[in-house]
């Protein structure tokens, strides 16, 4: 098996409900991430790519198959350590913050969550890290513009100095100067910290700015895997991948305009 | 090409603690039957325009045009019962999210069946019959059961077809789709743009696109209006929008990331305060130059 200290998947299930209730959102799914590597998972909503991340974090509840996150087996229950090394930055900068918290609220509750001593100079050091600056720090989520916000959510996912980030949708709800913003904090992040990147998106220029490679999901299972090399170059195997492609560059008319 | 829409100088306003605040401020266009685009960021007031069209700025927030006619009919000088007989009827809207957009304690196919009533009348199997065609219109496989479903037991893809139906099934002069495919995924996406893209070559359907996604606009649109704090700050045929000449539009367009033309960095927009001032040069406001 690849570098233990990242993300190595066998054979995840994970699953809602029982009986005949019972959905199966990921269905035996295995795939690996290397320490340092950034890999993006694309597909359509309902495909699992979030179910994943949620399951490897501990929020998905039934689950079956072996996952090795940051050189540690998962069980039921995640460790302590285990948050140290592995965080998560939600798709939503509106809705992850909580909009009576101020931002120095935020990341000092996150810091002594995590056993941190020394949290002023941490805040200053975080608010820093991630391009706000201390003018922030006492500010509520609501004097903060989209952008703002989700470098709040990342300065909180950096507190306890994690390895490995999970991003989910970091920023589908941005407008694209922002987002631009936003994409270069993460590469800059990435090389200053050797940081390790799980990126779910459904832009594909997105993950193709940020990811190696990319793992195709639909329907709960993985379809494809592709190194960025091949997207860009248009070469996949899978329909569904060659749909997707297809559509990222605009819309195509079925018929010739009758201009 | 003929026109059906015509705004001249429209601006909205809300007051504010500290003065009053131009959220759209001296826009100008004529749309015709074809595909206008509007493209913005958030707060430049593209949507506040598609919403003004419709005189829908809930107070206190003020409205003002020296003219808006629809086919040559003044949206300004109309009664409130007047303009609610446009809406739905002769201009229709489809919002961003199906979720807000629906009632949730109503079944589909009610929902739909009213807003024929409320345009056409009918009797109750006729009504039906056109729901059900709508719908299957709309590429929705089984229109029988999702007649009889309730919204929340639909995928947003679903719901938003189903509001393109509702709001179709007056047969409407004009449709202003707000952001109608940010939430659907790409495969849907091409679906819904499809059926709007039938509904202008076929019946001659004006359509006011408001989208951020400057990708989409500039393959799916003939003209575009990009907006910059409540100014429409440049106009352009939508296959030349990549040639665009004003600074904020370079700006936003350098900031995509693209498969075709991998870089290291984004270039990050650096915002200009005399992009918020007029412009020197009258933009262009009618019908496609070059044809």
């Amino acid at each position: 098996m690849s570098d233990v200290q990242g993300i190595d998947i066998a054979d995840l299930n994970v699953w809602f409900g029982q009986g005949p209730e019972r959905v199966d959102a990921v269905q035996s799914v295995s795939f690996t991430v290397d320490k340092g590597a950034s890999v993006g998972l694309v597909g359509e909503s309902g495909s699992g790519k979030s179910t994943i991340l949620r399951a490897i974090t501990g929020l998905a509840g039934s689950w079956s198959g072996s996952m090795m996150v940051g050189g540690e087996k998962l069980g039921r229950k995640r460790s302590k350590a285990f948050y140290n090394k592995v965080q998560m930055v939600f798709q939503d900068p509106y809705a992850s913050l909580h909009p009576r918290h101020s931002v120095d609220q935020v990341l000092s509750e996150t810091l002594s969550l995590h056993g941190l001593k020394d949290i002023d100079r941490r805040i200053i050091k975080l608010l820093d890290d991630v391009g706000l600056g201390t003018a922030f720090r006492f500010r509520y989520p609501h004097q903060l513009s989209g952008g703002q916000r989700q470098r709040v959510a990342i300065a909180r996912a950096l507190a306890s100095e994690p390895s490995i980030l999970l991003l989910d949708e970091p920023t589908s709800a941005l407008d694209v100067s922002v987002q631009a913003e936003i994409l270069n904090l993460l590469s800059d992040l990435r090389d200053e910290r050797g940081l390790t990147y799980l990126m779910v998106s459904h832009n594909l220029a997105v993950v193709g700015h940020l990811c190696e490679s990319v793992l195709v999901m639909q329907n709960g299972q993985i379809v494809e895997l592709l190194s960025i090399e091949d997207l860009r170059a248009q070469q996949a195997s899978h329909p569904y991948t060659q749909q997707l492609l297809k559509s990222s560059l605009g819309f195509v008319r079925d018929v010739p305009r009758q201009t | 090409m003929k026109t059906l829409l015509d705004v001249e100088n429209l601006s909205v306003t809300f007051p504010t603690r500290s003065g009053s605040f131009e959220a759209v401020r001296g826009v100008s266009f004529s749309l015709g039957q074809e595909r206008l685009g509007i493209v913005g960021e958030s707060g430049s007031g593209k949507s506040l325009t598609g919403r003004a069209i419709l005189r829908l700025i809930r107070p206190p927030g003020k409205l003002q045009a020296t003219a808006m006619r629809l086919e040559g009919d003044d949206l300004l000088a109309m009664s409130d019962r007047q303009m609610r007989a446009v809406r739905g009827r002769r201009i229709s809207m489809v919002m961003q999210d199906p979720k807000f957009s629906l009632n949730p304690v109503m079944r589909v196919g009610e929902q739909i069946v009213e807003a024929y009533r409320q345009s056409s009348g009918g009797g109750r199997k006729e009504r039906k019959q056109r729901a059900l065609a709508m719908l299957e219109s709309v590429a929705i496989r089984d229109p029988e059961r999702v007649f009889n479903a309730y919204p929340h037991e639909m995928s947003g893809g679903m719901g938003q077809r189903i509001m393109i139906a509702m709001m179709l099934i007056p047969d409407p002069r004009i449709l202003i789709a707000d952001e109608p495919t940010s939430a659907l995924d790409v495969t849907v996406q091409m679906q819904v743009l499809n059926i709007m893209d039938k509904l202008v070559s076929e019946r001659g359907m004006g359509l006011i696109f408001i989208s951020h996604d400057l990708n989409l606009v500039s393959s799916f649109c003939d003209r575009v209006l990009i907006m910059y704090a409540g100014r429409v700050v440049e106009s352009c045929r939508a296959d030349q929008l990549y040639d665009a000449k004003h600074p904020y539009t370079r700006g936003l367009l350098n900031s995509l990331p693209r498969l075709d033309a991998p870089r290291d960095r984004l270039a990050v927009l650096k915002r200009d305060p005399s992009w918020r001032e007029p412009l020197a040069a009258q933009i262009p406001t009618s019908g496609m130059p070059d044809e």
